[in-house]
């Protein structure tokens, strides 16, 4: 009989229709049918989620912290992408 | 790594802390701090796994089914909060079993608290009010602590807290306003628990060794004597509401300070119990450690199940 420990899993909630799946945690689950039981056991005793995604932990690519400078940059120097960029008349409205 | 390079990286890591930058698991952190956080993450963990034991033992002798099926439920949240408290520890690269062998093996602690029997069913409520309070004047500042993951896990441990601290209260009030031997009850069960409580702020500040340097890395907010002086500001008018008495000749509201001043707390009798050599410390971890090894088969059992699934689902496919 095997002695390996259970998976790491990442727990996502919706907490109610219309809103996206959110992080809540992690937990250890023999495969992904007990991740979803456990989660609905640790994450949802207070009626916080109508949803949940587990996905094993070590199936997610993360972007790395140390480069996060040069990833992000690109949007750092484009103000003219956010609205207060432009000037608009004084007096006109609905814009 | 070049030296230069390390000492860059702690200025930087430090600067970060100073303006409230929370650190996340991938993030480069000193290892003195990493080592810091797993020793405080897993030591708190273990406590909340402990900290059912005493509980446990009133699950069949609850004096009602609303009372029990609310011990039931703090319980079952405790374990959850053993939970979060283990995932925040294995964010840092810490091997959640190995954590757990340490608590086994004696070598990591939890707190103290624990290792006093619960004798009487108004330990229950002394255990939710006292206890409880004092644990949620710990964690309150630590939801803005700098390590994302901790701080995260304790947004979720105190919302659910509060509810623990409240039903502990109801229990001790309705005890307080019954019969005499209730009252009495309740006001010896005070006088066990209300020391125990004021030494789990841990030791005071000029015997407290890693008081500093957390506080500077912002893991702590606040030092343990202060956290202490909170905890007795707010809890003795609670007792006096339900007439019972703060075992303490030395307690009296000091009017120009605008706090309390108490009695000194027998250090001897903390550090017995922090070395183990308290009521129930042999109790505590033998049973935990019974827990993990009778139930091991279920673990291997689930595993064997996950994999003839894995099998009979590719089959299918």
């Amino acid at each position: 009989m095997s002695k390996k420990e259970w998976p790491l899993w990442e727990v996502f909630i919706r907490s109610k229709q219309g809103l996206s799946h959110k992080h809540a945690g992690s937990l250890r689950a023999a495969d992904a049918e007990m991740a979803i039981n456990n989660a609905r056991d640790v994450y949802t005793r207070r009626s916080e989620g109508v949803s949940i995604w587990v996905v094993e932990s070590d199936k997610v690519t993360a972007s790395d912290p140390s480069e996060a400078g040069p990833l992000f940059e690109p949007s750092n120097s484009k103000a003219y992408r956010h609205p207060t960029f432009y000037e608009v008349p004084e007096g006109v409205k609905h814009m | 790594m070049k030296e230069q390079n390390i000492e860059e990286l702690e200025r930087q890591f430090q600067e970060k802390i100073d303006n409230e930058i929370k650190i996340e698991p991938k993030d480069w952190m000193p290892d003195a701090y990493r080592e810091t956080l797993i020793r405080q993450i897993s030591q708190h963990a273990h406590s909340e796994i402990v900290g059912q034991l005493p509980e446990g033992n009133w699950v069949t002798r609850a004096p009602n089914l609303r009372r029990k099926a609310v011990l039931l439920a703090k319980i079952q949240d405790e374990a959850g909060h053993g939970l979060y408290l283990y995932s925040a520890v294995e964010t840092l690269g810490a091997d959640r079993e190995e954590t757990i062998d340490d608590l086994h093996s004696g070598k990591a602690k939890y707190s103290s608290i624990f290792n006093y029997p619960s004798l009487t069913w108004a330990d229950m409520g002394m255990i939710g009010w006292l206890v409880d309070g004092a644990a949620i004047m710990n964690q309150v500042p630590l939801c803005r602590c700098s390590y994302g993951p901790y701080a995260r896990a304790m947004v979720r441990v105190c919302k659910e807290e509060s509810f623990h601290q409240r039903q502990g209260y109801e229990i001790v009030a309705k005890l307080a306003n019954g019969t005499p031997e209730q009252k009495e009850m309740a006001q010896e069960s005070l006088n066990r628990w209300w020391w125990p409580a004021l030494m789990m702020f841990g030791p005071s500040d000029a015997d407290s060794k890693h008081t500093e340097q957390s506080m500077k890395w912002k893991i702590k907010r606040h030092t343990n004597d202060e956290l202490r002086q909170m905890f007795v500001d707010v809890t003795v008018p609670q007792a006096e509401h339900i007439g019972l008495k703060v075992p303490d000749n030395d307690l009296k509201f000091n009017e120009e300070t605008g706090h309390y001043d108490f009695g000194e707390i027998n250090w001897d009798e903390f550090w017995q119990v922090v070395k183990g050599y308290g009521p129930c410390n042999k109790e505590r971890v033998d049973a935990r450690r019974k827990a993990k090894e009778e139930g091991m088969w279920i673990r291997e059992a689930a595993n064997a199940y996950a994999e003839k699934r894995a099998k009979r689902n590719k089959k299918a496919s």
